[in-house]
């Protein structure tokens, strides 16, 4: 297990080498063009993204697919995803039979996956859903207060979102405002806290403006023309809406919704400080087979599966938005 | 070419070597846990010998084992717990301290001193020790607690908070079941993690957290809850409703002791700020600030009688005698511990 914790032996030998040949290069190209080529002001951000992106996710890669223990190759760690009682299983039949008591139902990993995927799914709906009307909203030239709420939707933003999350708590507790200003009122006091419900409030919170601002790009880059044609082509407001302005702001719609999605699913701290911690989502998951369970395969192996889910989430984008109008990420 | 391709190795190499050479003089790294140490002692430090101090933190055992196993050499002073010693010891990761360099230590209490995970006495110096128990708030809560059974009172439904921490909780259903803290016994370890799960699913724990409770139990968030002894005198600093209980089945006791992980760069300042750390006027700050209880014999005798005569924070010999070290547990029954900790937590 202990292997497991540092870096392949090789890895420190391999960065060296890849900075050095990298630096070669660098000097190669700058002989050859007897001068600065504007490429060559990229390749700060190219080695950053190299260390930081290319090596760490090659090293998961290398974590999963590896055996803690001896340093070979297997799928144990996989197997560890879908059947987690698998170490249990190897207990039982290293140690004996009397082990086989600690055997349970084996999908817990599997629910957690499911759990989060209908919390983000939960999530994405509803920021959908209020999203829409507030980007709508924002667009309008003839509201005057539309740039007004815009910098009301960015100035939360500027702070760290972990303390937005922490300052909910404190609205939300039993002897918290609300419930305080309930209780002065004469009403008895509400359970807001630690359930889905304020995991959820946390999830819409944080993410919300991912769904806006994608959406409120489209409908601002938005040719209003094209709305006064189909009015005075004898459509009503609705079908105006329903006929030009939804469609064409769909890639907005779609941009968004990958934006919320990805962070919902991976989402680790609010399930914890709103939840009480009842339920687990994928994050928390990850992060206890990191840091609580020390086994860096099984993680990474649950991290794998995380970035197939949102590769596949960047797939379904790219199909539905193929030029990227909606300023996506993809 | 050639004399170009020799000036970027040269200049890779000097870069290699830059760092380590820079802050080699005159500092010490210290791994601690978060709002473990008084500042104003650190800065007396500083002043006094002229040694940098960097503090770097972390929030449980786990947390810390994952980087001293990655980097030993990138600190000089680590405060881990007694369990997480002898793992650190039994996987060779720690430097023998020289005692010489720590006369201070004569300090400590010899009850603290050669326990079970540094029986030679080679590699650690107690810090700061307590105890695990029920933090209470009498309002809420009007019977005496002797037993951990109360945790498990249809009374209390949604007013506990539970730690949020696998051998505390689990450890405490041991201990409920009569079982060992330690154990290996498949049948007594399942025991427990069925409690656990019960105890969920009627609905008493509002929370699993950690450092969120104890400013929690201050506002009166919950009747009951599962806490280290600190945590509970400082609620009760604050709120005078609150009282902590160590129930008569036993709990857990455990000691942090600084230690010098293997490779530290500057063991010499290592060794001078746990000397420092072992002045008896030193360890009473720290005392006054974290509000642990101290194995440091000449601090307790500066402290007084607010801390002999307070039970919270200095059980009696027949509570410490019941009270029970966490042993460290081999990585498949960790493993086994956390599967079935993801099964309480993600019970429904």
């Amino acid at each position: 297990m202990n292997q497991s914790l540092k870096l392949p032996s090789w890895s420190m030998w391999a960065i060296g080498f890849a900075a050095i040949l990298f630096l070669i290069m660098c000097v190669i190209t700058i002989r050859r063009n007897h001068g600065v080529k504007r490429s060559f002001f990229a390749m700060p951000y190219t080695l950053w993204m190299f260390i930081f992106t290319i090596v760490p996710i090659v090293l998961i890669g290398w974590y999963a697919f590896t055996d803690s223990a001896t340093g070979t190759f297997t799928l144990n760690n996989f197997i560890n995803f879908w059947d987690s009682n698998y170490t249990v299983n190897k207990m039982y039949e290293q140690m004996g039979p009397e082990y086989a008591v600690l055997i349970t139902r084996g999908t817990v990993n599997i629910d957690i996956l499911v759990y989060s995927l209908w919390m983000a799914l939960g999530c994405t709906v509803i920021c959908l859903l209020l999203g829409y009307p507030a980007a709508l909203f924002m667009a309008d030239k003839d509201i005057k207060l539309g740039s007004t709420i815009i910098v009301l939707f960015i100035i939360p933003m500027w702070m760290n979102f972990l303390l937005r999350t922490i300052a909910w708590m404190s609205l939300l507790e039993d002897q918290g405002l609300i419930n305080s200003m309930l209780r002065f009122f004469g009403m008895d006091g509400v359970k807001l806290m630690y359930n889905d419900g304020a995991v959820l409030l946390g999830m819409v919170y944080n993410f919300l403006p991912f769904m806006v601002f994608p959406i409120y790009t489209t409908l601002n880059k938005m040719d209003g023309k094209l709305m006064e044609a189909a009015q005075d082509l004898g459509c009503n407001e609705i079908r105006t809406f329903l006929k030009v302005t939804l469609p064409l702001s769909l890639p907005g719609v779609i941009s968004g919704i990958t934006m919320v999605f990805m962070p919902s699913v991976t989402t680790f701290f609010i399930s914890r400080i709103l939840g009480g911690g009842h339920t687990m989502m994928f994050g928390d998951l990850i992060e206890s087979m990191f840091l609580s369970a020390n086994d860096w395969g099984v993680g990474s192996a649950l991290s794998l599966v995380m970035m197939l889910l949102i590769l596949i989430s960047l797939g379904i984008l790219r199909k539905a938005d193929p030029e990227g109008e909606g300023g996506s990420i993809a | 070419m050639k004399k170009i391709l020799s000036l970027v190795l040269v200049t890779m190499m000097l870069l290699a070597i830059l760092p380590t050479a820079a802050f080699a003089e005159g500092s010490v790294t210290v791994y601690n846990w978060e709002e473990y140490i008084s500042p104003d002692a650190i800065k007396m430090f500083e002043e006094e010998t002229g040694i940098t101090v960097n503090m770097t933190y972390f929030t449980t055992n786990e947390d810390m084992m994952v980087q001293v196993r990655n980097s030993s050499s990138s600190f000089d002073v680590v405060i881990p717990s007694d369990y997480c010693v002898e793992r650190l010891a039994k996987e060779g990761l720690l430097e023998e301290i020289n005692f010489d360099n720590v006369p201070n230590y004569e300090n400590i209490g010899e009850n603290f001193k050669a326990q079970y995970y540094d029986l030679d006495q080679k590699y650690t110096v107690p810090y700061m020790w307590g105890t695990v128990g029920i933090c209470y708030n009498k309002t809420m809560v009007d019977e005496d607690i002797t037993s951990w059974s109360i945790l498990f009172d249809d009374k209390y439904k949604d007013n506990v908070f539970m730690l949020d921490s696998i051998r505390d909780s689990m450890g405490m259903a041991l201990k409920y079941l009569g079982y060992s803290m330690n154990t290996r016994n498949p049948l007594e370890m399942n025991a427990a993690k069925e409690l656990l799960i019960d105890q969920k699913l009627r609905g008493l724990v509002k929370a699993y957290q950690v450092d969120e409770t104890k400013d929690k139990m201050v506002a009166g968030e919950a009747a009951l809850a599962l806490m280290w002894n600190g945590d509970a005198m400082y609620a009760i600093a604050l709120n005078d409703d609150l009282a902590y209980a160590i129930p008569e089945e036993g709990s857990n006791i455990w000691i942090d002791t600084m230690i010098i992980p293997k490779g530290a760069k500057n063991k010499a300042n290592a060794e001078a700020f746990i000397n420092f750390m072992c002045r008896p006027d030193i360890a009473q700050m720290n005392y006054d600030e974290i509000w642990y209880s101290t194995p440091n014999d000449k601090a307790v005798e500066l402290i007084g009688e607010e801390y002999i005569g307070n039970t919270t924070l200095n059980p009696t010999q027949e509570q410490i005698d019941n009270c029970e070290f966490f042993y460290d547990i081999e990585d498949n029954f960790l493993l086994a511990y956390n599967t079935m900790w993801t099964a309480i937590k993600s019970a429904k």
